[in-house]
């Protein structure tokens, strides 16, 4: 077997197992700061096989997103939240034998399903957005994702939009009983709402 | 050993298997469940992009994308529904997610 056919095969091997042994560690792990960590290098091996695929441009996303802002996340809410590891693994002892018959049910279906899968004849001509000969992946990519696909990309921006406020709007959180400057009220304040002016009587007081 | 489009389906019914798994053996831990979550989410990206490898066709590509995105966004919502959650009960046990009555 000659080199050129042989690195993929070595290179996907390398990274499924790892991407599989990985995901093992994130469901399994003691201590939920470990399963962050062990999902971290999950995409990584994602990535990996991204990249064999030839979808480098969304390797590279993975990345990006999911490492450099989702596990990021995760690790921060982990490590902020005051939880106590030991009882919340308590059970998983209890769940893991129905678990682990179910899982090893629906592992043997889907690959039963995904090693007898076949195109079918009329798959090629049905095609949404067919690669362009030649050209690398980032170019294909951007050459349908702001033309066929713009709407859809608009409406993602608007998922995250609404996502954001949401997440801001759920975790913010006032104080009561905290003085705070009102910028509005200050400025609709007149000199009528702050000034009285009492007609005082000569010897008497107010 | 040529690898096709069956191997880069096992590899993503396995991580779609033990995704399904982890939420079952983490009844307890909601951070663990929302991993999982995002394991399946990533299971679903590798069929999608091996699909579009081997069918040519971009598209498969560009949804991949959006799964991604939804996939952030869920994350950062249900985040933020457990840091509020945790702030009114002093603690994330989802057990006793019982407030609606459901």
């Amino acid at each position: 077997m000659d080199l050129p056919t042989l690195l993929p095969a070595v290179a996907f091997y390398v990274f499924a197992a790892s991407a599989v042994l990985f995901a093992f560690m994130v469901v399994s792990a003691r201590n939920p700061v470990r399963s962050v960590l062990f999902l971290i290098m999950t995409f990584f091996s994602a990535a990996g096989l991204f990249v064999l695929m030839g979808a480098e441009f969304l390797g590279m996303v993975l990345i990006m997103v999911y490492v450099g802002a989702v596990a990021v996340l995760f690790l921060f809410v982990v490590m902020m939240l005051d939880i106590d590891n030991v009882e919340l693994k308590q059970g998983f002892a209890d769940y893991m034998p129905l678990g682990g018959l179910l899982g090893a049910i629906l592992a043997v279906e889907l690959i039963v399903l995904g090693s007898s899968w076949a195109f079918s004849d009329t798959a090629q001509s049905a095609r949404l957005a067919p690669m362009p000969e030649g050209g690398d992946n980032l170019g294909a990519f951007a050459g349908v994702l702001y033309t066929d696909y713009a709407f859809f990309i608009e409406a993602a921006g608007l998922v995250l939009l609404v996502a954001m406020s949401g997440a801001v709007v759920l975790t913010s959180y006032h104080k009561k009983g905290v003085k705070r400057q009102n910028i509005g009220e200050q400025v609709a304040r007149r000199a009528e709402d702050g000034v009285t002016l009492v007609d005082v009587e000569p010897g008497q007081g107010i | 050993m040529i690898i096709g489009l069956g191997h880069y389906l096992a590899v993503s019914a396995i991580l779609f298997t033990l995704g399904i798994f982890g939420i079952f053996v983490n009844r307890k831990n909601v951070i663990i469940i929302l991993m999982s979550i995002e394991l399946i989410l990533l299971s679903v990206n590798i069929n999608f992009v091996a699909f579009s490898t081997f069918l040519h066709d971009m598209g498969g590509q560009v949804f991949a994308l959006f799964v991604l995105t939804v996939a952030a966004a869920e994350a950062a919502v249900g985040l933020a529904i457990l840091v509020v959650y945790f702030r009114n009960r002093g603690d994330i046990a989802v057990d006793d997610i019982n407030l609606m009555k459901g």
